[in-house]
């Protein structure tokens, strides 16, 4: 038997925290997908060596912390206004590396204009978008992505389309437009998924290094405290009911 | 020729400093009666020459987000907009104010409320002056009376907002913006390096580098103590504000015996009544603030120990009043007179009422 001081040797370590991801301890609730996608987002800053190049702008929602986790510069963006912001600052700072990271409320409520006006004006950003189905920072209220009779605190027995509209397909609608260059979508409930998502941030940020237009990685996630389930069903749940309306892969890849 | 005089509107002497001064980047929606100012940057086309940024966004709502991305990066931004859109920016502004983001907001003042009328107003003081957004902030507001003032208030204001770190408002109005008049600009200096700005705003999100903390951008603070040590420390920059950066101007005060107070195209009007009156042997002064916040209060104080009554004439049903009722906290009486929804008063009207408020009250 190998004492554990003989394990944590450094020639023994097969992986590591990246040191682009702070020692901050996440607030995120167990089962979160932010917190895995965080992680992944930070690795990809490392691996491509942009970490003095990036600016991040965070949402409002449960993602408002984005800046304690990772270690880039951050602008902390009024509620919807995200692209807007990154806007300002791509258009002023065109070599740094700038990216959005938002959830559903955020993007495709509150923030429609901005996601819709940025994308179709082709801003060289990468917009990251965390879609779970609800209003997870406010405590569980129904979101523009909530689908059909899914419950939420604001439609208790279930999302009615005669009263409360339709779920918004979001990316759907930007892979429209011709100033978005890639729109995929991608989840993290699966260590393969995970590699998944975190190719197509690096290749998100790719296309921004070759100044292509704006790329969309939105990430179809669990909220196991809004949804009012444990991790392990709020995955389940996801698997079956989310995927087949928000059907993950690329929506556009030029 | 020694200097270079031109003959512009106020919106135009806007747009030429903004360039010469080396302004990064303008981001605005257009609105009458100040959309000249964006037009004549996208015709003089300064990506080309400066390398300044001029983009219309989407809605004034983007736009003055676009202020904050571009401001915390610690580059010189504006936008320009009038009533309608600057209620809209109210959101951006307190987040900017917040967040201690530099940048200039210019509001050519229209008619309200509502869609109202596009005619020149002074009714937006209150929103300017008091805030606008939710929160406890303030911004400092410039009253520019010429399409002089317009063109020197652009470095003015840049100079504050970085000196301070807080959003500046040229507080004009559509006479100011749309009237004609002779101009000298200011003379031309380049834009910031990457460099300089490292070193003027340490607090810029130009990336980080391994060698300093990240900086972050944000008005958030959760915990209750560390917000109100926050609001603290903004009352302590604006109390500073009041200490060091009033401004105003006096015609035939030394001495009155009467006092108007009017800013911006209220002011020109009223400099025309204080000459009629003195014509007449009526000793009016005319105290002419330039900057609305902070307001001159001491010296309007000051003033009210000689005359034996004030009228503070706006386009406005009487906003700045308030401000200057509180500078004299009871000492003479103040009274306003105004006009509304786009009229502007002429000189032998102000008279009158001086005549039958101020001399015959
Ligand atoms: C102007 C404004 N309206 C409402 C709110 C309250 N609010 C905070 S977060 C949020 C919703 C966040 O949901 P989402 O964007 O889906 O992100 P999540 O928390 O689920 O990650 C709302 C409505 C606010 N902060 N600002």
């Amino acid at each position: 038997m190998l004492e554990i001081n003989d394990i944590i040797k450094p020639e023994n370590l097969v992986y590591g925290k990246t040191p682009v991801l702070t020692d901050s301890v996440m607030h995120y609730c167990p089962g979160c997908s932010h917190g895995v996608v965080h992680k992944i987002l930070a690795q990809v800053i490392e691996e491509m060596g942009i970490q003095e190049q990036t600016i991040g702008v965070a949402p409002v929602g449960c993602a408002v912390f984005a800046y304690n986790y990772i270690d880039i510069d951050w602008h902390e963006a009024a509620h919807g206004r995200a692209p807007a912001v990154a806007t300002g600052i791509k258009r002023l700072l065109p070599e740094k590396m700038v990216f959005t990271y938002q959830g559903d409320g955020d993007l495709a409520a509150i923030g429609t204009a901005e996601t819709i006006h940025a994308c179709n004006r082709g801003e060289n950003i990468v917009i990251i978008f965390i879609n779970n189905g609800i209003y997870g920072m406010t405590g569980g209220q129904m979101a523009p992505t909530t689908i059909e009779g899914m419950p939420a605190s604001t439609c208790p027995f279930g999302r009615t389309p005669e009263r409360d509209g339709y779920p918004l397909k979001m990316s759907e609608i930007l892979a429209t437009l011709p100033g978005t260059c890639y729109v995929t979508r991608q989840a993290v409930h699966t260590a393969a998924h995970v590699r998944k998502t975190k190719k197509a941030l690096v290749k998100a940020f790719e296309n921004q290094k070759m100044r292509k237009g704006t790329s969309i990685v939105e990430v179809v996630s669990t909220c196991s405290s809004g949804w009012k389930m444990t991790p392990v069903n709020a995955n389940k749940w996801m698997v079956d009911n989310m995927f087949p309306f928000y059907k993950l892969g690329d929506l556009k890849n030029e | 020729m020694g200097e270079d005089i031109k003959l512009m509107k106020g919106n135009e002497a806007i747009a030429e400093a903004a360039i010469r001064i080396g302004v990064d980047g303008y981001f605005g929606y257009p609105i009458t009666p100040q959309s000249e100012v964006m037009e004549t940057l996208m015709a003089k086309q300064p990506w080309d020459t400066t390398g300044m940024v001029v983009l219309q966004a989407e809605s004034e709502i983007a736009s003055i987000n676009m202020l904050y991305g571009g401001g915390g990066c610690g580059k010189k931004v504006m936008t320009s907009s009038s009533s309608p859109g600057i209620s809209l920016m109210q959101e951006g502004l307190t987040y900017l104010a917040g967040a201690e983001v530099p940048c200039l907001v210019v509001n050519v003042v229209r008619g309200g409320p509502g869609l109202g009328t596009i005619q020149p107003a002074q009714s937006d003081y209150f929103q300017a002056v008091k805030g606008g957004g939710h929160g406890d902030y303030s911004l400092i507001v410039l009253a520019p009376a010429s399409v002089q003032e317009m063109a020197d208030h652009v470095k003015l204001g840049f100079d504050l907002a970085f000196k301070y770190r807080n959003p500046v408002m040229i507080l004009s109005d559509g006479v100011i913006g749309q009237m004609m008049e002779k101009v000298v600009l200011p003379s031309a200096k380049s834009r910031w390096t990457e460099e300089e700005i490292k070193e003027l705003n340490p607090w810029a999100t130009l990336g980080k580098p391994k060698t300093r903390e990240r900086n972050v951008i944000t008005s958030l603070k959760l915990q209750s103590d560390e917000m109100e040590e926050h609001n603290h420390k903004l009352q302590a920059k604006y109390q500073r504000m009041k200490e060091e950066e009033v401004l105003f101007e006096e015609f035939n005060c030394a001495d009155a015996q009467y006092l108007i107070v009017a800013y911006g195209s209220s002011s020109r009007v009223c400099q025309k009544t204080v000459e009629i009156a003195r014509d007449k042997g009526i000793k009016l002064g005319l105290l002419r603030p330039i900057t609305l916040f902070p307001f001159p209060s001491d010296r309007i104080y000051e003033l009210a120990q000689q005359v034996k009554g004030i009228l503070s004439v706006e386009m406005s049903a009487g906003q700045m009043v308030e401000d200057v009722r509180l500078s004299v906290n009871g000492k003479v009486p103040v009274y306003h007179y105004g006009r509304l929804g786009g009229m502007v008063p002429s000189p032998s009207e102000v008279l009158k009422a001086v005549d039958e408020k101020l001399i015959g009250g």
